[in-house]
């Protein structure tokens, strides 16, 4: 039986294929029946050192809607972090005020020295360009909700490959699901060259591309993702690549898409996808937003151990 | 006496380590701290070897390694061979081998990692040994073996 109780949700390498589809079936229960009093009495964490709406609200109401607590911080220039203490004290302090811990930070593998420093569950809610394993569970959610299935399925991941972490820890899961990928970006921000190689070593079959036209007509599941201004150091090199890619109903329709093609984006958008797209039945990006409050309720049920498949 | 025998005298306790990558050498030289030690240390560079071309060796008089040094010399010379002296015989020879995961030894190369910028100990796990490659336990990025540096 999958049980992950007192687990942490750090990155996709810690799971099986088998416990991915048991958070989904979850997450899948969890969206058809409500389950006001799972968490009462439990407190959640939430720790964000960098910006968030979707990842921290979601997690927050998912919390409240099972009658859970949540306490946290939104602005670290407000608590002791700006006094200097360090990432671990400010964790080992908090683990003794809540039941789990979400946190958000802009160093890569800083959730993972929350996990070892604490001993309740740690859920990652990003770590740098790192990972974003819930976003990725929710992402897996729609695609699986949306296309019927998770396997043998042809997808593109379109935009800043190289600093998002949402494409690393969804191409990564995908892995498990025999997918065709092709990442379509511009030269400068393509997928770090260590994943690609160890994404070859696990049988994956894939493209690196510059041009969405030359694959269109192939994708089933196309995932766009923002160009992050904040992850690039120099404001020059920002420039290069704004705006490199501007998907639209009419860039679609022109480039002969399969009609049962799904566009998801893990949000915000900035000009990267065009409104004109959110009537279309390709847009799923909305929904895929929501499914967020199913999915992490799945999760925070599970590593708090109250929930396991009926 | 054999003439090849000649290119580095012999000590009669300790360690040497030999088959080092001649350009690396001093690398590992370094590793060693061999400008702390008070007995004899011997280090050749250039000497003719079958399988290396030019081989690089260093005896050390008095030394037995410690893990972590065992460690960092897999990492900059994976073909070196370790051979312990006692009595100016060769009483144990080993190929230096990597151990399965690295604590505080490597640095990782990644700037953004959070192992940069907390005070944490460094932890890696050895993804291949002939080659190394490291995986960063907390960024989860892979070093291949010219981006590491040691600690």
């Amino acid at each position: 039986m999958v049980s992950l109780k007192d687990r942490d949700i750090i990155s996709f390498r810690d799971f099986t294929k088998e416990e991915i589809l048991y958070i989904l079936s979850l997450s899948k229960e969890m969206e058809e029946k409500a389950h006001p009093d799972l968490l009462k009495g439990k407190v959640l964490a939430t720790l964000f050192f960098e910006p968030s709406t979707r990842t921290r609200m979601s997690f927050e109401s998912a919390m409240k809607l099972m009658g859970g607590e949540v306490i946290g911080f939104v602005d670290p220039g407000a608590t002791s972090i700006a006094k200097g203490e360090s990432l671990r004290d400010t964790v080992k302090i908090v683990a003794g005020y809540a039941s789990a811990i979400v946190v958000r930070h802009f160093l890569d593998g800083a959730a993972r020295l929350v996990a070892d420093t604490v001993g309740i569950p740690v859920i990652n809610a990003g770590d740098g360009s790192n990972q974003h394993p819930t976003q990725t569970f929710l992402d897996l959610y729609t695609i699986h909700k949306t296309k019927g299935t998770l396997d043998d399925l042809a997808i593109g991941f379109i935009g800043d490959l190289k600093y998002g972490r949402t494409v690393h820890s969804l191409a990564y899961a995908l892995a498990h699901f025999r997918s065709y990928m092709y990442f379509i970006s511009p030269p400068s921000l393509r997928m770090p060259p260590d994943l690609l190689k160890e994404l070859s070593e696990r049988g994956v079959k894939f493209q690196e591309i510059t041009s969405l036209e030359e694959v269109s007509d192939r994708l089933d599941v196309l995932y766009c993702t923002r160009i992050q201004k904040e992850r690039f150091a120099d404001p020059i090199e920002y420039g290069k690549v704004k705006g490199s890619y501007h998907l639209s109903k009419a860039t679609l329709d022109r480039s002969k898409v399969k009609k049962t093609l799904k566009i998801l984006h893990p949000l915000p958008r900035v000009d990267e996808m065009d409104e004109s797209l959110d009537e279309t039945p390709y847009a799923v990006y909305f929904q895929q937003a929501h499914s967020g409050i199913p999915v992490r309720e799945a999760i925070l049920a599970s590593v708090l151990g109250v929930k396991e498949l009926d | 006496m054999d003439v090849r025998q000649l290119q580095v005298s012999a000590i009669k306790n300790g360690t040497v380590i030999d088959h080092i990558e001649s350009k690396n050498t001093f690398k590992v030289a370094n590793i060693l701290h061999i400008e702390d030690e008070h007995q004899l240390v011997l280090v050749g560079v250039n000497l003719t070897s079958g399988n290396l071309g030019k081989k690089g060796l260093i005896k050390i008089e008095g030394k037995n390694l410690t893990q972590d040094e065992a460690n960092k010399i897999a990492l900059i010379a994976p073909d070196a061979t370790l051979n312990i002296i006692k009595d100016y015989e060769v009483i144990e020879k080993k190929k230096v081998s990597l151990q399965d995961e690295l604590i505080g030894i490597v640095k990782c190369f990644n700037p953004n990692c959070i192992s940069n910028h907390e005070k944490v100990r460094t932890r890696f796990y050895v993804e291949r040994k002939d080659l190394p490659r490291l995986r960063c336990h907390y960024c989860e990025r892979a070093m291949e073996r010219e981006d590491i540096e040691l600690l």
